[in-house]
């Protein structure tokens, strides 16, 4: 499992990045980078405004 | 630009431009480094800001002046009204901005005290010589570069990773954030008023705002408390609320952000290292509003940098001089709405209600936050034993 983030959807608002546990996500200019450091706690997915973030099975 | 500055300043935002202005001020060589291409876009508020705060920082300017307010609103869920004056109101009302000038002309004024702007520069780590901070890696328009300070201040907003990389936790908790959504509405009565609703149908552990911007044209948002919120809540919410408030309403921009209502955090110092605004969390949790807080910060960290760098110490215990000012004026006013915002996030619409109707027509054109606290006081003294210590 891991998240994806819907760069069509996304409003890059820093949200995600800034209750992400474990500093996975990253916005750089108008989109995020998420890297492996990423737990699954789906707190990103529940915090964005717009809902562009989702979790996928592998 | 340089490969060494006396202070380098991550993020241009009001903190960021604000000390860079300051230290520059006073004397100090500074760069002022943005990751994004443009100063103050896409935007991320609602705009209101209180008048005299701003005239502390920057001559106000009708450029970035949208629309000026005579005072705020609050609508119980039922829709009771409570009306209280500009003068009273707390720091969210004065001027509605219009922030992608404002940011610029804040920057602006930094280059014109004597600092180096450079855009398009993320911050990506930062440089250490044992525990001390002694600069940052930077990636500079696509190409990898270092650059080495006396002092690194982080100023890079809620989504701040400066301040992880010092080694400080700034990673905000659901319950400590307002996850927003706002929408420019064109085509709609907006008088001049800033106004509040609050309602857990309305706005789970927050509220929406309706922030004019001039003839027919409004910030008209909505900012849903992390905890309480889920994939897109906020978007969803305020289209509905737009649909219901505004039905004829044209929306011509969409803005989506999140704000700090931690209240103070454990630290915001590290040798050769300070953190300054929202990426400091020192944002109001009661309000959501930044802005001012940001700027008087920035003085403090400004001015702290100023006469550490002249005392060559610029150890974690000399900057603790920021620290002690920040929570000594901020710190404590945060505290205090903090209180505030962990009671009324408890509330049911009915009390809101029942509260609305206590002070209703108690308080017209004469309070501020806290007064309408202490007349709900006096009203409900059992229910609101809580805000006891904030009322003395
Ligand atoms: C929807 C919404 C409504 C709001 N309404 C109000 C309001 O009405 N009134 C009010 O006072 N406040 C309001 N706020 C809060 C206000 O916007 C913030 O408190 C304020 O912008 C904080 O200023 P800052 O300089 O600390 O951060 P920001 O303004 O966020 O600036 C930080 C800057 O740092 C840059 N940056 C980030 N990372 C890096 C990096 N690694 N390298 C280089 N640069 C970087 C960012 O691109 C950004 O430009 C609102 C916020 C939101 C989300
Ligand atoms: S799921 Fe959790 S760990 Fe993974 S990116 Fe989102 S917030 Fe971070
Ligand atoms: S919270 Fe959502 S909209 Fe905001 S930057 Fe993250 S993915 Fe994008």
């Amino acid at each position: 499992m891991t998240v994806t983030v819907n760069r069509y959807k996304c409003g890059y608002c820093g949200a995600c990045v800034s209750v992400c546990p474990m500093a996975a996500l990253e916005l750089v200019e108008t989109w995020i980078e998420i890297n492996d450091a990423c737990n699954d706690c789906n707190t990103c997915v529940n915090i964005c405004p717009i809902g562009a973030i989702e979790s996928v099975k592998e | 630009m340089k490969d060494k500055y006396d202070v380098i300043v991550v993020g241009a935002g009001p903190a960021g431009s604000s000390v860079a202005t300051t230290a520059s001020k006073a004397g100090l060589d500074v760069l002022l480094i943005e990751k994004r291409q443009e100063i103050g876009d896409p935007v991320r508020c609602a705009e209101g800001v209180d008048k005299e705060g701003i005239k502390r920082h920057i001559k106000p300017d009708p450029r970035w002046i949208a629309a000026e307010v005579k005072g705020s609103r609050i609508f119980a869920p039922d829709g009771t009204k409570l009306q209280i004056s500009e003068k009273m109101s707390g720091a969210e009302v004065g001027y509605v901005l219009e922030r992608k000038i404002f940011d610029r002309a804040l920057a602006e004024q930094a280059v014109s005290s004597g600092a180096e702007v450079i855009v398009k520069t993320s911050a990506t780590g930062l440089i250490r010589k044992n525990k001390q901070i002694t600069g940052i890696h930077a990636r500079s328009i696509g190409e990898s570069v270092d650059i080495k300070a006396k002092i690194v201040v982080g100023a890079d907003g809620v989504e701040s990773k400066v301040g992880r990389f010092a080694g400080i936790n700034t990673t905000l908790a659901p319950k400590d954030i307002e996850t927003c959504a706002q929408f420019l509405v064109s085509g709609i009565e907006a008088d001049e008023y800033c106004q509040f609703y609050l309602g857990n149908n309305i706005a789970p552990g927050g509220y929406a705002w309706v922030f004019p911007k001039g003839k027919g044209i409004a910030n008209v948002g909505i900012g849903v408390l992390g905890s309480l919120s889920n994939n897109g809540m906020p978007v969803k919410l305020l289209s509905n609320f737009v649909k219901h408030h505004f039905p004829t309403g044209k929306i011509i921009e969409m803005v989506l952000g999140a704000v700090p209502a931690s209240g103070p955090i454990e630290k915001t110092i590290a040798d050769g290292f300070m953190l300054v605004g929202d990426s400091a969390r020192q944002s109001d949790p009661l309000t959501g509003g930044g802005i001012l807080n940001a700027l008087d910060a920035g003085v403090m960290a400004g001015t702290v940098a100023a006469s550490c760098i002249e005392k060559d110490d610029v150890s974690e215990k000399a900057l603790m001089e920021y620290e002690r000012q920040w929570r000594e004026t901020i710190g404590k006013k945060i505290s205090k709405t903090l209180v505030v915002k962990e009671k009324l996030i408890t509330f049911t619409d009915k009390q809101f209600n029942i509260f609305a109707h206590s002070i209703e027509g108690k308080c017209d054109n004469t309070m501020g936050v806290f007064d309408i606290v202490r007349a709900l006081f006096r009203a409900n003294p059992k229910l609101l034993w809580e805000f006891r210590n904030l009322i003395k």
